[in-house]
């Protein structure tokens, strides 16, 4: 099972095992790649379902400092968009998780929408996520992707019109990434009604419904268990890591340290998806929760 | 570019984005696309309101200091008899000493009709930022100003005028310090905030409706210019030069000209200190298409599409996209885009301010050089007008600091 196939069996996975899907999401390269493969491999053991792997960008608009930082800190160590890719096939090598890109547009233009697809599902990714690239905008991106079997995956926004839910919603053939607030990742404010958010978005498409920006804790989390069909977590993770590899002396007991505390944080969110699931309906939030991510929780991502 | 050109990459939207040949539109997350269609919409209406337009223009007048002359710059080749007159028109007798306040106003005016409560901006040299600062203290808006460290330093003046004016100034210190990671912040915390508050960009740049918005607010340059020359010469001249760094005072200065096939346009880039990436800021004569702050348009970048670093003696022209509009000029051939480096810039700097009385901003003493070249190359019988865009005042410091 390659591609598409394979993210929407995660998906259906999760279902069948009535919960909410995680989707992780990591910077690729940051620091280095050996780091993302060990990082990603730990995400997966600890539950995670789905991997989102940033691919570093100069000028990333959507991302808060501490995804922009871990970009800053990849493309200082060296990362290309080749190496990005060997480190994508590792993982989808190595692990069970579907591989999602998530690329600036202008990075995905210097090969060309089909050269970089191409180049993508060759090493075995599921699915590609272009922020910059509004939905209005991407029928030759969408033709590219379906060519090679990629699952595509389209924003909607805390004031995105009718119009435009519909229109990501059936653009979405990987799943429909919703964000849960304004701003920018790991930062801002503006809630949005949920629910109906989740209503909109599914009455016009039929791909899974994942909720991302600002889960940053373990009771966001929870929140979206049994709501959502997936929860994005990235910011507070890149950051675990991250202060896990500067509080550690010894790079390898700093890696350590790294994997570790991913793996509680992710083990952490997914206890509470669990917990949340076994719940009939309301009452969420407050589900027990004993991971131990929330004092990461001030520096969030979605 | 071939791999993202024409119809089938931009599928139905392409009159409605504002779209030049290729370039432009919108690429922007999808949390923007709703602030966007409303700023469009409400532009549009405003734009076509005689009210909005009157207003407007009195203000150009009694606040602005519109008309600005056209200054016939008779010394400026040392009376040789054998170049072309070159005439400067006057946008740094502006108020606020640039022609950024054209632009600023308008978008400020705009923001209070669509009742948008407060202002954010980026500003590179600090033109734009004091100009923003201006229009926001002028109708009582609060304002704040991104601004790269580096550019902060470089243009001490401009932050201490921001600072006067009322504005909160945020200091940038991510990636090269400059406009661009200025451009970026302002952008990110407009993600956010969109709601209450307009993003005032100073440049032809960013996503639709930006450029085509900033374009017709700065086109008052070249409307005036163009009344002025027939009326100094009879006749419209051969060429008009302006810088570009994202372009906005030459797209206004150039498009009242557009359909004079015989004038020939030229926006002079900054050809920095030499032809490696973060050596100059030339994005059209040196860079590929890419998107950038919600445009397709030429870029400074790698082959990964990573964004390359910049330099110019100009802080104003150092960034590495450019407009849109003036991608398609240039690759439609209307106009043509050459570097003028550091030191012509500041010999031309030195130049008009001895012999002209005319200290310019370094952004405009890089046009300024390659005008001195051109009216040479035409000889006497020819006539150039030259978009002097802003005062150099701000400049002082590091145009002295090259002269010893």
């Amino acid at each position: 099972m390659k591609g598409a196939e394979r993210l929407a069996a995660a998906f259906r996975q999760a279902k069948e095992e009535d919960r909410t899907a995680l989707v992780v999401f990591l910077a690729a390269g940051d620091p280095d790649f050996e780091t993302t493969v060990e990082l990603a491999r730990a995400a997966v053991e600890a539950g995670a379902d789905v991997l989102e792997l940033g691919v570093p960008f100069s000028d990333p608009l959507a991302d808060g400092p501490v995804i922009q930082a871990a970009y800053t800190r990849a493309l200082a160590g060296g990362s290309t968009t080749t190496a990005t890719m060997d480190c994508a096939a590792r993982i989808a090598r190595e692990t069970e998780a579907p591989v999602v890109l998530m690329v600036a547009l202008n990075c995905v233009l210097a090969r060309g929408f089909h050269g970089f697809c191409a180049a993508a599902a060759e090493a075995g990714v599921s699915g590609i996520l272009i922020p910059d690239l509004p939905v209005d905008d991407a029928s030759e991106m969408r033709e590219a992707a379906e060519r090679v079997g990629l699952g595509t995956v389209f924003l909607v926004g805390p004031d995105s019109g009718p119009d435009r839910v519909a229109a990501a919603a059936a653009a979405s053939t990987g799943f429909v990434y919703l964000m849960r607030r304004r701003g920018i990742t790991g930062a801002g404010s503006g809630g949005v009604d949920l629910e109906r958010r989740l209503k909109e978005v599914r009455a016009a498409g039929s791909a899974p419904v994942a909720v991302g920006f600002g889960i940053s804790t373990p009771e966001d989390a929870a929140e979206l268990a049994g709501v959502a069909d997936g929860v994005i977590v990235g910011s507070v993770l890149v950051d675990t890591a991250f202060r896990a590899r500067a509080a550690g002396r010894d790079a390898g007991e700093g890696m350590e340290r790294a994997v570790r505390k991913v793996k509680e944080a992710v083990t952490g969110l997914s206890r509470a998806l669990h917990v949340g699931s076994e719940s009939t309906g309301v009452a969420r939030k407050n589900a027990p929760v004993r991971g131990s991510s929330q004092k990461a929780g001030r520096q969030d991502r979605g | 570019m071939e791999r993202m050109t024409g119809a089938e990459t931009v599928g139905v939207a392409t009159e409605t984005r504002g779209r030049f040949g290729p370039f432009g539109g919108r690429y922007v997350p999808e949390t923007l696309m709703p602030a966007l269609e409303d700023l469009e919409a409400g532009w549009s209406r405003a734009w076509g309101d005689p009210g909005f337009r009157r207003r407007l223009d009195e203000l150009l007048g009694t606040f602005v200091g519109r008309p600005t002359p056209l200054h016939p710059a008779l010394r400026l080749d040392g009376e040789s008899g054998d170049s072309a007159r070159i005439y400067l028109k006057r946008e740094d007798l502006c108020h606020t000493g640039s022609h950024k306040l054209n632009n600023a106003l308008g978008q400020a005016l705009l923001a209070v009709e669509l009742g948008r409560t407060r202002l954010i901006a980026e500003t590179g040299a600090g033109q734009h930022g004091v100009a923003s600062a201006t229009a926001a203290a002028f109708l009582g808006l609060p304002c704040r100003v991104y601004m790269g460290t580096e550019d902060m330093a470089r243009q001490r003046l401009n932050v201490v005028r921001m600072e006067l004016l009322g504005a909160e100034l945020v200091p940038v210190e991510a990636g090269s310090r400059t406009l661009k990671d200025a451009t970026n912040e302002a952008i990110r915390e407009w993600m956010s905030s969109y709601r209450d508050t307009h993003y005032l960009i100073g440049s032809a740049v960013g996503p639709h409706p930006y450029p085509t918005m900033v374009r017709s607010l700065q086109e008052v340059i070249g409307t005036e210019a163009r009344a002025q020359i027939l009326e100094a010469e009879g006749r419209l001249p051969d060429g008009l030069v302006a810088c570009v760094g994202g372009g906005s005072n030459a797209i206004g200065f150039f498009s009242a000209f557009l359909d004079h096939a015989h004038v020939r346009l030229v926006g002079v880039e900054a050809g920095g200190t030499g032809h490696g990436p973060g050596s100059h800021a030339a994005s059209v004569s040196r860079g590929r298409p890419g998107v950038l702050h919600g445009a397709f348009s030429y870029l400074l970048q790698d082959h990964d599409g990573q964004i390359d670093p910049t330099h110019s003696l100009a802080a104003g022209l150092d960034y590495p996209g450019v407009g849109p509009e003036h991608a398609w000029l240039h690759a439609s051939g209307r106009a043509r885009y050459l570097t003028v480096d550091d030191g012509a810039a500041r010999e031309a700097f030195l130049a008009l301010s001895r012999r002209e009385g005319i200290i310019p901003a370094l952004e405009s003493a890089h046009a300024v050089a390659y005008a001195l070249q051109w009216a040479r190359e035409l000889g006497p019988e020819g006539v150039l007008v030259v978009c002097l865009s802003g005062r150099g005042d701000k400049d002082v410091d590091s145009a002295v600091a090259g002269v010893q």
